[in-house]
């Protein structure tokens, strides 16, 4: 049986003694784990690519997303067309990386939005814990039943059709499940030796909480995180048949699945595209995110 | 643990090969027992004739109760329902109705008069509260009764002279009377089993529901699964009950397109109510046989805000209606043979043929843009399209934006809303441009042209025309029906004169048929009397 | 525990309250009403279904007199739009259809979730990790609209083993079910692989394993108590998701549930069926929370009630 922390560790990872003795910093030291993590840089440079594709390729490609060939139709992938054309003849190639744009953008910031909201909620309810906690985490229960749709067109009467609103929309849902699971894991560190030392030492709140628990608890938050972008990306094409999100001829790569999945038979290519952008793109997100857990991982680094 | 984790992997094997079976699809077994299942779209929000609008209602309801006069399956035109003759006044005004004696009810009672006078009274009754009252409005003091204006029915034109004898007096001589008849407002309920419960004044009583419901139609209502399906079965005291073959009728709610569809290929459904969009080649080229185009009478049509600039403008207006390709439009996008649309009164309503018709290409159209102020499109503002979310509407927006952005060098931007918000920025006119459907409810020309007279419900485009608005009431009062014909054409030159719409497609009704299903015409209006129908295998198959 | 648990239900009123409130009065600034109609209804129509619904009243006496009947009846008024039909009679008839399809659904998720996400945790990067978890990273990547539609095609058309749709005979429940708790599975697989991995580098597995324990006896009895942590804490509105249906699936599967009310009392501004669905819907956000916190002391001893 292998030991313990070598099970733990990825098997390429192995520190000199120099290293350690440097000092480095925890910062540091996770990318240097991290750099010798072949799939989880496999997935940054896979995220880093489509990022760069998704916004400079707009530029080669123009006006390409929108151009219509009406009576060309949707055809399979060919040499004009890499990955086929939908059933207005536009480009599926552009329309892919147009959406890819969009779905990045409000998938990567509304889940950071929501991680910053439900992280910090969730530690502050959970470190307090008591009548904080209680009053904390029944307006979670509130915020979750609040009929969501009626709440989308709501936003968008008394603020009109636009970008910021997305955010808020999506925020305002996805930081609820995450508040949640960080709530219930500071609950379990709050008293563990290590926090009571804290304590003893005469930390402040906000240290102790951003210093010491939060790092323990990087695991699963990393882990919902990764969760939370597809969810969003999704919830971005619910958005979108409210009239909420990015307006026709643009779409985004939640839209297309959608459009695509009711053709899967007729015309497979267009939800197989962009359905291989979104999964790579999650792949991606998830090796690089499970890299960043190991190579965070404060208890690994003492090893 | 362990046991759990077996336990449950036996489960699922054993519901796996309980599947396995060969079973016998719907579609054979319905073709064996004489049992019809039908894709219904939507759950229906009630059975109550009276009271409900929708189309999904209107399929079922059809096969519980009957008018004066039912449609005939091949072209509609009025034949005898419960009333098995009818005289007409020579000035056009008084029907006599003769009532077929046979006629019951599915309790036994017999079908009278006093059942109509009494229907129509609580169907304007104003606190019923029934959407469709209009209907009857042109009848002899039934308006006011309905807007609670004339409190004594009797004054009202409904006389029941004796059990089988049934007058109505007309205002006017509406010539499409006949036609109007075949609609559910003007079907009769059981008094008796409305009374009791909850009485006539009430809607969203229980007197709907399975176990209660008194019908006069070819069927009775068996079951009603919420949200799964509604079973109706054949009526051992209807009038005509020899003509009708069908043993039962199973409804189903279906609001997927999709979900329809696979339904259907796997044998659970002998029609679907719809088919989606990018089926329609797949069929018309593998399975010609199941795929039906009926026509239906609706147009496709942009409401234009004609009370802000630029679009108030009628050369705006006729340009941005010339440069949309229509032909390409249909046939290399819709693809479900639908006709361009030139006028706006759809061709042939009752053999109404439009003379005035959009004429001209976008050279036209450019020169007419130009002439209102816009060479080439310079200067003139984005223009706002709204639609409410659906796939189709979309594609439609974009292809037209695209047109319009080809032909005329102006830009549209496309919004969309869900459907009551859509609805609403409609009605208060907070909008530029946006899409709109009609459907018609009887097959006469009025049905479209009413539309758009000034302040009506309807109109929605802020357009007003006096000479139009007399037109129409000229057109009511004639009786002639060429020279009601021409009142209409008149109107049908100024609205295409004056564009307040963009007239876009004249509507097909595409689905799915399978071939066993025999005595099922294409309709105008979807309507296809279940007595007539029954079920075949097919010879060849 | 009985004190904590009673102090839980105490702070549901407010809850509740709040959330109705909030609800009834947020429904009623949205455009379009339950009578918006493609064809116009005439104003004495509209004066008239008010009056029938009782709208015609002051918005206030409306909510008193909603509150009124909610409270001291258990009435959630009728429905707009299934106008035969009380909002209570509806929730009767369709939540156990919910109440089926997530339990189903819930067995399949956790079996699947905890199966696939603790075989993966155990030898971290190495092919016992990669196929389990490449599984429900597949899964994640496949939603429930596009998943339903393959299983249909595959299993119904093309094998013919099911139904396409519908929900009649029990067999109808196996392709819903696998869809929703396939769904939830890649989240509690990957939840769990994350929880699992955080647990077994602590130092008390270390001791379990040096005092010779059985890996078996590590992982079940050590170490899923705080690996399930995270599982647990997203179970809670999870499951409440789960028994009060989905949408997608509803849709997709033909299934008479509760799930398609949600989202469609939403688009008919069916007032009392949206007010009645959200009332169900908190009732069991709030009863699961309650739920994972209990079980959350229950899996770490160190906690206590408050």
């Amino acid at each position: 049986m292998l030991s313990p922390s070598a099970e733990k560790l990825p098997s390429s990872i192995s520190l000199s003694p120099d290293e350690i003795e440097k000092g480095t910093s925890l910062w540091k030291d996770a990318w240097l784990r991290l750099k010798k993590n072949h799939l989880a840089l496999f997935g940054g440079i896979f995220i880093l690519i489509f990022f760069t594709l998704c916004v400079l390729g707009p530029f080669f490609l123009g006006e390409e997303y929108r151009i219509q060939r009406t009576n060309l139709g949707a055809t399979s992938p060919s040499l004009d067309h890499w990955l086929g054309t939908d059933i207005l003849g536009r480009d599926m190639f552009a329309r892919i990386l147009y959406g890819g744009r969009i779905s990045l953008a409000v998938g990567l910031s509304a889940t950071f939005v929501s991680l910053t909201i439900g992280v910090t909620y969730g530690a502050i309810s959970g470190f307090f814990g008591g009548k904080t906690d209680a009053f904390m985490m029944r307006l979670v229960d509130i915020l979750y039943a609040l009929p969501f749709t009626i709440f989308v067109i709501l936003l968008m009467v008394f603020f009109g059709q636009n970008i910021i609103l997305l955010f808020v929309a999506i925020g305002a849902v996805e930081w609820l499940t995450m508040a949640r699971i960080v709530r219930g894991q500071i609950l379990s560190l709050r008293k563990q030796e290590f926090i009571e030392a804290a304590h003893s030492l005469g930390l402040g709140t906000p240290r102790i909480i951003f210093r010491h628990m939060i790092p323990n608890i990087l695991g699963p938050v990393i882990v919902y995180t990764t969760l939370t972008i597809p969810a969003v990306m999704l919830l971005e094409a619910f958005l979108s048949f409210l009239g909420l999100g990015v307006q026709a001829p643009m779409s985004s790569l939640g839209s297309l699945i959608k459009d695509g999945a009711d053709k899967m038979e007729e015309f497979s290519w267009l939800l197989i595209f962009p359905g291989f952008a979104f999964a790579l793109t999650l792949f991606s997100l998830n090796f690089l995110g499970d890299g960043l857990r190991d190579a965070l991982d404060v208890r690994a680094s003492k090893d | 643990m362990r046991f759990l984790y077996s336990l449950s992997i036996i489960l699922f094997f054993s519901v796996f090969i309980t599947g396995c079976k060969n079973r016998t699809t719907n579609v054979e077994a319905g073709i064996r027992d004489q049992i019809l299942h039908l894709g219904n779209g939507t759950e229906p929000q009630d059975l109550d004739p009276h009271t409900v609008t929708g189309v999904p209602e209107h399929h079922i309801l059809m096969a519980l109760f009957e008018g004066l006069v039912t449609p005939d399956p091949v072209d509609l035109h009025p034949v005898p329902g419960v009333a098995k003759n009818w005289d007409i006044s020579e000035d056009g005004l008084l029907y006599t109705f003769h009532l077929n004696k046979n006629a019951k009810w599915s309790n036994g009672d017999p079908v009278t008069a006093e059942d109509f006078r009494l229907s129509y009274k609580r169907m304007l009754t104003p606190s019923l509260a029934s959407e469709y009252a209009y209907m009857l409005h042109y009848v002899v003091g039934a308006k006011e009764y309905n807007l609670g204006e004339l409190t004594d029915f009797n004054q009202v034109g409904f006389r029941a002279i004796d059990p089988h004898t049934f007058q109505v007096t007309l205002k006017q001589p509406t010539p499409f009377f006949l036609n109007l008849l075949v609609h559910p407002s003007w079907w009769p309920v059981h008094i008796p089993t409305v009374e009791k419960f909850g009485g006539l004044e009430r809607k969203g009583t229980q007197w709907t529901r399975p176990e209660n419901l008194v019908g006069n139609g070819p069927f009775t209502l068996k079951e009603w699964k919420f949200s799964q399906k509604i079973i109706v079965e054949k009526s051992p005291t209807y009038w005509d009950r020899d003509q009708v073959k069908l043993h039962q009728i199973h409804f189903y709610p279906i609001e997927s397109q999709e979900t329809e569809e696979r339904m259907f290929r796997s044998g659970q459904l002998h029609k679907t109510n719809e088919i989606p969009l990018s089926k329609i080649d797949v069929y018309r080229r593998d399975h010609p046989e199941l795929l039906h185009i009926d026509p239906y009478l609706g147009i496709y049509f942009y409401r234009i805000n004609t009370t802000i600039p630029p679009l108030d403008k009628p050369k705006v207006r006729r340009a941005l209606a010339l440069a949309i390709d229509r032909d390409s439009l249909v046939t290399n996008v819709l693809k479900g043979g639908q006709q361009s649309a030139l006028s706006f009164t759809p061709p042939n309503t009752a053999g109404y043929i439009p003379k005035a018709q959009l004429k001209g290409g976008s050279d036209e159209a450019r020169k007419l843009l130009a002439e209102a102020g816009y060479p080439n499109g310079e200067g003139f503002p984005t223009v706002e399209l709204l639609y409410n979310t659906s796939e189709s509407h979309k594609i439609i927006a974009e292809v037209i934006q695209e047109m319009w952005s080809t032909n005329l060098n102006i830009q549209a931007e496309l919004v969309n809303q869900e459907w009551k918000v859509y609805l609403d920025s409609q009605d208060t006119l907070s909008f530029q441009i946006c899409r709109a459907g009609w459907i018609a409810d009887y097959v006469d020309p009025h049905v479209f042209l009413e539309i758009f007279v000034t302040d009506g419900g309807n109109n929605d485009t802020g357009w007003s025309n006096q000479e139009y608005d007399s037109l129409l009431e000229e057109a009511l009062a004639q009786s002639d029906q060429a020279k009601r014909y021409e009142v209409y054409q008149r109107m049908e030159k100024i609205l295409m004169d004056e564009l307040p719409i963009i007239p876009i497609y004249v509507y097909t009704r595409p689905y799915l048929l399978h071939p066993s299903v025999k005595g099922h015409y294409p309709t105008k209006l979807d309507n296809h009397p279940y007595k007539y129908i029954y079920l075949e295998a097919d010879s060849s198959e | 525990m009985i004190r904590y648990i009673t102090g839980r239900i105490f702070q549901a009123i407010p809850v509740l309250l709040i959330l109705i409130t909030v609800t009834f009065f947020m429904l009623r600034f949205v455009p379009g009403g339950p009578f918006t109609a493609e064809k116009a209804i005439t104003p004495e129509v509209l004066r008239n279904l008010e009056a029938h619904y009782g709208m015609d009243k002051p918005l206030l006496n409306q909510y008193l007199s909603y509150m009124g009947n909610l409270l001291f009846h258990g009435d959630f008024g009728p429905s707009f739009k299934y106008s035969n039909r009380t909002v209570n009679e509806i929730i009767a008839q369709k939540l156990p259809v919910s109440l089926e399809l997530g339990a189903w659904s819930l067995a399949v998720a956790l079996f699947l979730g905890l199966s696939l996400g603790i075989l993966a945790s155990l030898k971290p990067n190495s092919w016992l990790d990669y196929i389990p978890s490449t599984i429900s990273m597949v899964g994640i990547c496949l939603p429930t609209f596009v998943l339903g539609p393959l299983l249909v095609l595959f299993c119904s058309i093309k094998m013919g083993w099911f139904n396409a749709s519908g929900w009649f005979d029990p067999i109808d429940r196996v392709l819903p079910a696998l869809t929703l708790g396939g769904y939830y599975a890649a989240y509690i697989a990957r939840l769990t692989r994350g929880g699992m991995r955080e647990v077994l580098s602590q130092d008390f597995i270390r001791t379990a394993r040096a005092k010779g324990a059985s890996e078996t006896r590590v992982i079940l009895k050590h170490s899923l108590k705080g690996g399930l942590l995270p599982v647990v804490s997203f179970l809670g509105p999870a499951v409440a998701g789960i028994i009060s249906g989905s949408f997608v699936i509803e849709t997709i599967f033909q299934v008479p549930g509760l799930g398609r009310e949600f989202v469609n009392s939403a688009f008919n501004r069916d007032y009392t069926l949206v007010l009645g669905t959200v009332i169900l819907y908190a009732t069991l956000i709030i009863v699961f929370n309650l739920l994972v916190d209990i079980v959350q002391v229950w899996l770490n001893p160190k906690l206590k009630f408050e």
